[in-house]
């Protein structure tokens, strides 16, 4: 059902029609540390020719938008007509309604069947091109390739790397609360290209991704025995990881690859367990009375964050990935759950329940800096974008219905649905793929 | 895919690391307090049935006039005195009814993760198993799974539902570990 999709990508730089920028020479740039960002006003045409080039301009101007950083501006205010997107464009009129971005861009069909997409950024103010480049791929790609196209502009405008091309894994939810059907699901970050990974036949639970996006782990019931599973995303073939006495849960990949940490509950006991997935060895980590659980590594694999309830509440822990040296790193009011190390490494993402309220936050990996990104009725299970600049989470509201998928940024700022056919839970962000 | 690359043109001036600290403390720290009074003990008393027009040794006996199911507090896994009472008709009546293997399901509200539910789920079916062994059912015939919180039989946004949602249910047959 499932196969990879080959992506035969090539990117070629477009030489800047003599338009060479001195370095003296400030460009248009958003710095997106500062919290509430002025959207930077940028014009997306729409690529030549006909009605794929026009999609996929709409695609990449949804990507820039959704972000917060960019205000694509709207196309009827335009003045140019672009007609050759090689050619300097009219900066005058660009400047005119305040585009201090511009982005032009053509798709072909090579004759061997490729398309050939191509775009340049340019500086209205500066009248300089900032980047071009061109990428030949199957025509089914396409939206790939927008989403790369606004993943160069993203980067090549705040520096930082973009998280478009990427893909999130989750729990796509249908039927009332008391008899509610649980299924995988994988979808493009934007919500496009939604698709199921499994029947919703058996409860299924937490779905992870590995480093190198090709498998998934998650938690299922299937026949009634709740252990972790892997599953290969193009194969689709599944197996159960390790051979436990009990419940398996709360799984995810090392950085590596290479193991899978997740709690084994025996009894009233849920203690963390790695699984190496080559020697198939096991390594218990933990050695408590307590529930331990929702192990997450730090991204150079060295240290793991968990929560546990070791001291009566659940708290977030931090140790060696040998499980020496465990101690406590939150200690506000209220209880803390399902730590999510940064993927920079700087930061751990979090539930906290407190007065009632389950909040979204993050802290420093010692505990210090605490900061609520955004709180309500239930916010759970944060999960980063690789760029570690964006948290995506799902939250149920009070009253009937069920649980949507939201993303903010670390600053708190631009909340926003991610779309979902049905309800959603448990979002996985993918790594990029470089 | 492949890569042809170089920088075309410009240069990006590195940017400031300027996190804007948005702190909000959260001095709201009570949970929720269990009502311990007044919960339904059995389906009887659910409204699913009528005492004594059950079969006796049948599932709608266990059910009806023993009790399936008790009810916990909020994030414990503490048999509570109304629940001893239950166990132990339960215990009495797995004696008359040796044929009979159980699963105890373990449930939890849904005012928490769903790792962590997972897991205190566990703990109550667990809880819930030592205590019918202690009240003489062999533990051969008891197995327990957690469902967390994931199959809530009451839904509402306050305590009336999630205090019958926090629950061990005792299932004739069933699936479990």
């Amino acid at each position: 059902m499932l196969r990879r999709t080959f992506f035969r990508l090539m990117v070629v730089i477009l030489a800047g029609c003599g338009l060479i920028a001195s370095p003296a020479n400030a460009l248009v740039e958003l710095n997106i540390n500062k919290g509430n960002v002025e959207p930077l006003p940028i014009a997306i045409t729409d690529f030549l020719q006909g009605e794929l080039g026009k999609k996929i301009s709409d695609v990449v101007a949804a990507d820039l938008k959704r972000s917060g950083l960019f205000a694509p501006i709207d196309r009827g205010a335009f003045i140019e007509k672009i007609s050759n997107p090689d050619a300097a464009p009219r900066f005058e009129d660009w400047k005119v309604i305040n585009a201090q971005a511009l982005v032009t861009g053509r798709v072909t069909q090579e004759a061997d069947g490729r398309l050939k997409a191509e775009f340049r950024l340019w500086d209205t103010f500066a009248g300089q091109q900032m980047t071009g480049q061109q990428f030949f791929t199957q025509p089914e790609n396409w939206r790939r390739v927008a989403h790369i196209i606004a993943d160069a502009i993203y980067e090549r405008i705040t520096g930082e790397k973009g998280y478009f091309d990427t893909r999130v894994v989750y729990v796509a939810e249908s039927g009332p609360k008391t008899a509610r059907k649980r299924q995988l699901a994988m979808m493009d970050q934007d919500g496009a290209n939604a698709r199921a990974l499994t029947n919703s036949n058996d409860l299924v639970l937490t779905p992870r991704f590995s480093p190198n996006r090709q498998e998934v782990t998650y938690m299922s019931f299937e026949n009634n025995q709740p252990r972790v599973y892997l599953l290969q995303l193009e194969t689709g073939q599944r197996e159960v990881v390790g051979n436990f006495p009990g419940m398996t849960f709360s799984p995810r990949f090392s950085p590596d690859g290479q193991r899978v940490i997740m709690s084994l509950q025996q009894e009233g006991n849920a203690n963390i367990y790695t699984m190496d997935l080559r020697s198939r060895t096991t390594t218990r980590l933990t050695s408590t009375a307590a529930i331990d659980t929702a192990p997450s590594y730090s991204p150079d694999g060295s240290q793991i964050a968990f929560e546990s309830d070791r001291g009566g509440r659940q708290q977030i822990y931090v140790m060696g990935a040998d499980g020496s040296g465990q101690r406590r790193i939150s200690f506000g009011d209220g209880s803390y759950s399902t730590p999510v190390w940064s993927p920079r490494g700087d930061l751990i993402a979090f539930t906290k329940q407190s007065g009632g309220k389950f909040s979204i936050g993050v802290m420093k990996t010692d505990g210090s800096g605490e900061r609520i990104l955004t709180t309500g009725f239930h916010n759970e299970g944060p999960t980063w974008a690789p760029n570690g600049r964006v948290l995506m989470f799902f939250r149920q509201n009070a009253g009937a219905g069920g649980p949507q998928l939201y993303s903010i940024d670390l600053t708190g700022y631009n909340e926003q649905a991610v779309p979902t056919q049905g309800f959603a839970s448990d979002p996985a962000w993918s790594p990029r793929l470089e | 895919m492949s890569r042809i690359d170089t920088p075309a043109v410009g240069r990006m001036q590195t940017i400031a690391r300027n996190p804007v600290m948005i702190a909000l403390v959260m001095t709201l720290a009570i949970a929720g307090c269990a009502s311990k009074k007044n919960l339904p003990n059995n389906a009887n008393e659910l409204g699913l049935g009528g005492a004594g027009s059950a079969t006796p040794g049948s599932q709608q006996d266990f059910t009806v006039n023993v009790g399936d199911r008790i009810f916990f507090d909020t994030d414990s896994t503490s048999i509570r005195a109304d629940a001893q009472q239950t166990l132990d008709r339960q215990a009495q009546w797995l004696a008359k009814y040796p044929n009979y293997a159980v699963t105890v399901e373990g449930h939890a509200d849904e005012r928490g993760t769903r790792e962590y539910n997972l897991a205190l789920g566990a703990r109550r079916a667990a809880s819930t198993k030592d205590y019918l062994i202690s009240r003489g059912v062999p533990a051969n015939r008891l197995k327990t799974i957690s469902y967390g919180k994931e199959k809530p039989v009451a839904v509402c946004d306050d305590i009336s539902c999630w205090s019958q949602n926090r629950r061990a249910v005792t299932v004739l047959g069933g699936a479990g570990m």
